[in-house]
């Protein structure tokens, strides 16, 4: 496509009213605006529980603190995880994978466009219903409002003795509504990827995010139909007189906790599997060389998603399962750890003999690494499961599944950031801003999170709203929510950049990183259509073979 | 510029990891703060677990070594060059045989450390219980604590009483965990690991403590609002102080003539719905047991210390020691509630 007829369509689309290009927002049903539609509304649910985690972090500064109620201090940790698992970093993954996987594969769309619009509201709604319950959850004179459950709403405690008004309801709700939101989007992924590859891209052709995106929705299908189940019978037992998790009628409090961590733990690979998938492009391009034994990283995926629907009793340790049952769950347990460890290896290996560029989608990914081998350690140190009964439900806990999604998830989506948001918006993030966003960033993260095992260890729980004195945790607490601080300063050091660099970001082209997917063969941003000619492929760097004709990747494969 | 960032970054992550070695040494050794250090055991099952963890540590100590250093040395040693601008490296694909390496190597040392844990996994769990073993029933409220010793009659609260455990004839205690209501887990970290009470599921744990003195911890698993403040306090007793605490237990509650009139306030006003006094019309059991009030150091679990005033001020106003406890304000008059708080401090 000519820069000529791009600059007309851009002219076209920035003359329409107000109104009409809202409308076109609302009714689109283009992948590309939907996934941008998911990371904005991401974006604003990471804001709000970002506050959510700053409130916590106050409130902890110090023993016997009362910045705010036990109550609302519930709440803001109900609220805070529940927001970020399923209104934060689902949306934000779905939204890279709806942008991206068409785009990937020389699609023009996605495979049911109007069911990929219809999930993005349903998961929106979602969020929407659970931050509603602060005005409509107390139902009943002297009912709290907005949930107070934990995330996991272990029965009974979600029973209506315990929980009485709303509140949960509106919890119960938002994550079956926003539920059926990702089973859509997850059959879609896997119905675009199979069916809707252009000629020549074989599935062992894809490109790693397309085939840890397939793999990643395949998981949202077995995890989240039991935690959508669960909380049908929960509304059965709270409205219909069930007594599924009723304890005080004979139901069962252990059924609640298999059925939350069978989409609990499943639900981890969910989020990290698109984690993975942007550092298998992002340090390839910054390598200068293609991605180390792909076929291995596949496997390891594939081996990730089957072993981890088998371990999610290992989130129940201490609830007195007998010893071959805490067995079998450590070993699937330590066994996880295998083709995630082969995953660094290989991303070391692409590494290894390349021309490292130290860009900030680079510097996010590697920051990731240390990481996220950090956060695998500590898993299989909790995997050793009599060191588990003294670390469950403890900070060690806490620290390492922030670990986890914010060292590990949520770094590695800072480096897709920079690295796709000259593809979705035609400009270049700042550098500058962007390498005050890293180090701000790291230096909060690592403030917070690698102090915050030290209290665990030291015999806190989670879930506390406040601590005695005398038991060594007040320094620590307060070191903790420092980091936070500078993590949350880090935040809006990226928002400011999201945004400046919208309005006065350098031109991006269409291939500003030299970049070898299909992708970064259109321009930036890319037409409704994606492609003016479907294009073909004969290997899995298209744009290698292009660059390189006479060396294409085709030889080798 | 380059070369800047990555040394900082080199020394960012090595202060991390130093950070987190010395942080888990000094906890160990320091004694001010140690009162619920995992890694300062005093009985059999927090032992074995010690020992496990420091071969779990040790283990995932050296994979941090060898992969940190090979993150670190690839980072800073395939570094670009802005002279080699526009030259592409050698485009390897993959090697069969390191991949191999890899993978074996990581399986076998996942089979070391699964047989290490299941051993410590079936010791410490399914241990048999000796016919020496004290025997306590432990039932979790929100947010108390109830201990009921079966075979010695005793009914009390919050305040765990034990015996000391002579390895050369072990006297360990036996806890059967029950939930009142919702999900508990009981914690003493320096004792044993924790389990969790849940209704309608009874589990058991034990410890033998080798050393005498209290041991602190608290609930682990989120209960509901007041889950901060359901802390856990285990004296350890000699076996002659356990004795005489046990003989003390099962007396009846002393009844003291001149202070009838607060045992009638005591009696005659909801006090007695959910608290029970052995020997008494009060039989109320939604409560902690208050027969033998004044021989426990504290009150709402472990949320206060056990004085007059701490007494008045939890009887009438409970949300200013533990907002959304349970108990309810009494709105007493001061004449009744100092007759009430007279009589409480005869429960010796």
């Amino acid at each position: 496509m000519s820069s000529d007829a791009m600059a007309i369509r851009n002219v076209e689309v920035g003359s329409l009213p107000l109104v009409e290009t809202l409308h076109g927002w609302l009714t689109t049903v283009d992948h590309k605006r939907l996934g941008i539609l998911y990371i904005l509304s991401a974006l604003l649910f990471l804001a709000i529980g970002g506050v959510e985690a700053l409130i916590i972090r106050i409130q902890l500064m110090r023993s016997h603190n009362d910045f705010v109620s036990p109550e609302v201090f519930n709440r803001m940790f109900t609220m805070h995880g529940t927001t970020m698992i399923f209104f934060v970093a689902m949306p934000i993954l779905f939204g890279f994978a709806n942008y991206l996987v068409p785009l990937m594969i020389g699609a023009r769309d996605m495979a049911f466009p109007r069911l990929n619009a219809f999930s993005f509201w349903l998961s929106f709604l979602g969020g929407l219903l659970l931050y509603f319950s602060f005005l409509g959850g107390s139902g009943l004179y002297g009912a709290g409002n907005a949930p107070d459950v934990g995330w996991w709403a272990y029965a009974p405690l979600g029973a209506r003795a315990f929980s009485p008004g709303h509140s949960s309801d509106y919890w119960t709700f938002a994550l079956l509504v926003s539920g059926f939101g990702s089973i859509g989007t997850a059959i879609n992924i896997i119905a675009t990827v199979l069916c809707m590859r252009c000629p020549g891209m074989k599935l062992s052709r894809m490109p790693l995010l397309v085939w840890l995106n397939l793999v990643m929705a395949g998981m949202v299908l077995i995890a989240i139909t039991p935690l959508s189940a669960a909380q049908i019978m929960l509304v059965i037992d709270r409205y219909l007189g069930g007594h599924f998790f009723d304890t005080q009628a004979g139901g069962s409090a252990v059924l609640w906790m298999h059925f939350f961590w069978i989409f609990g733990h499943p639900e981890v690979y969910v989020l990290v599997i698109p984690a993975f998938a942007f550092l298998s492009e992002i340090i390839p391009v910054f390598s200068r060389k293609p991605i180390f034994g792909y076929p291995v990283m596949v496997a390891a995926t594939v081996a990730i998603g089957l072993v981890s629907t088998s371990v999610w009793a290992h989130h129940m340790f201490t609830i007195g399962m007998n010893s071959y049952a805490n067995s079998f769950f450590a070993i699937t347990t330590m066994a996880v750890g295998v083709p995630t460890g082969i995953k660094i290896f290989n991303w070391i290996g692409t590494m290894w003999g390349g021309r490292i560029q130290f860009k900030v989608p680079m510097l996010f990914c590697i920051g990731f690494l240390f990481q996220f081998l950090i956060a695998g350690l500590t898993g299989i140190i909790q995997a050793a499961v009599p060191f588990d009964w003294q670390l469950s439900l403890s900070y060690f806990v806490v620290a390492h599944f922030h670990y986890v999604i914010v060292g590990g998830i949520l770094f590695a989506l800072f480096g897709a950031f920079y690295y796709w948001y000259p593809k979705m918006t035609g400009r270049m993030l700042s550098e500058r801003l962007g390498k005050w966003h890293f180090w701000l960033f790291l230096i909060g993260f690592h403030l917070t999170f690698d102090v915050m095992h030290v209290p665990g260890l030291l015999g806190m729980p989670r879930r506390i709203y406040t601590y005695e004195p005398g038991r060594g945790w007040d320094t620590l607490n307060l070191i903790i929510s420092i980091g936070a601080f500078i993590q949350a300063i880090a935040i809006l050091v990226f928002v400011a950049n999201l945004i400046i660099s919208y309005f006065k970001g350098a031109k991006a082209g269409n291939d500003p990183w030299d970049a070898w997917t299909l992708e970064w063969s259109t321009s930036s941003p890319p037409p409704a259509y994606n492609f003016a000619t479907v294009p073909v492929v004969a290997s899995r760097r298209p744009l290698w073979d292009l660059k390189h004709p006479e060396d294409p990747d085709n030889q080798y494969e | 510029m380059r070369c800047t960032h990555k040394s900082i970054a080199n020394v960012v992550v090595l202060t991390v990891a130093l950070l987190l070695c010395s942080a888990a040494s000094e906890a160990a050794h320091s004694p001010s703060t140690g009162l619920t250090n995992i890694f300062s055991p005093e009985s059999t099952p927090a032992k074995s677990i010690f020992n496990l963890s420091m071969f779990v540590l040790a283990v995932t100590g050296i994979i941090f070594a060898v992969v940190f250093t090979l993150l670190v040395y690839s980072v800073v040693k395939f570094r670009g060059n802005p002279a080699d601008a526009g030259r592409e490296p050698a485009q390897v694909y993959g090697s069969t045989q390191i991949e191999l390496a890899w993978t074996i190597i990581p399986i076998l040392i996942v089979v070391v450390l699964f047989l290490a844990t299941a051993r410590v996994i079936h010791a410490v769990q399914d241990a048999p219980k000796p016919a020496t073993a004290v025997e306590v029933t432990v039932i979790g409220h929100q947010f108390w604590w109830e201990y009921r010793y079966p075979r010695l009659g005793i009914v009390t609260a919050n305040e765990l009483h034990i015996p000391v455990s002579d390895p050369a004839h072990p006297t360990p205690t036996f806890l059967q965990l029950l939930s009142a209501d919702t999900d508990h887990s009981f914690w003493i970290p320096q004792l044993a690991g924790k389990t969790d009470l849940i209704p309608n599921h009874p589990n058991r744990m034990w410890m033998d403590p080798q050393r005498t003195g209290l041991f602190l911890g608290q609930c682990a698993q989120y209960c509901g609002t007041q889950h901060a403040k359901m802390l856990l306090r285990v004296s350890v007793d000699t076996p002659e102080d356990f004795g005489a605490w046990v003989r003390a237990q099962q007396r009846p509650a002393i009844q003291d003539q001149k202070v009838a009139a607060g045992r009638r306030v005591f009696e005659t006003t909801a006090c007695i719905n959910c608290h029970a006094v052995g020997g008494s019309a009060a039989n109320g059991r939604f409560g902690p047991d208050l027969t033998h009030l004044m021989s426990r150091e504290t009150i709402a679990s472990g949320a206060a210390e056990n004085t007059k005033e701490n007494l008045r001020l939890w009887i009438q106003k409970p949300d200013a020691i533990k907002p959304g406890s349970l108990m309810p304000a009494m709105q007493l008059s001061d004449a009744d509630l100092d007759a009430l708080v007279n009589y409480l401090e005869t429960l010796q």
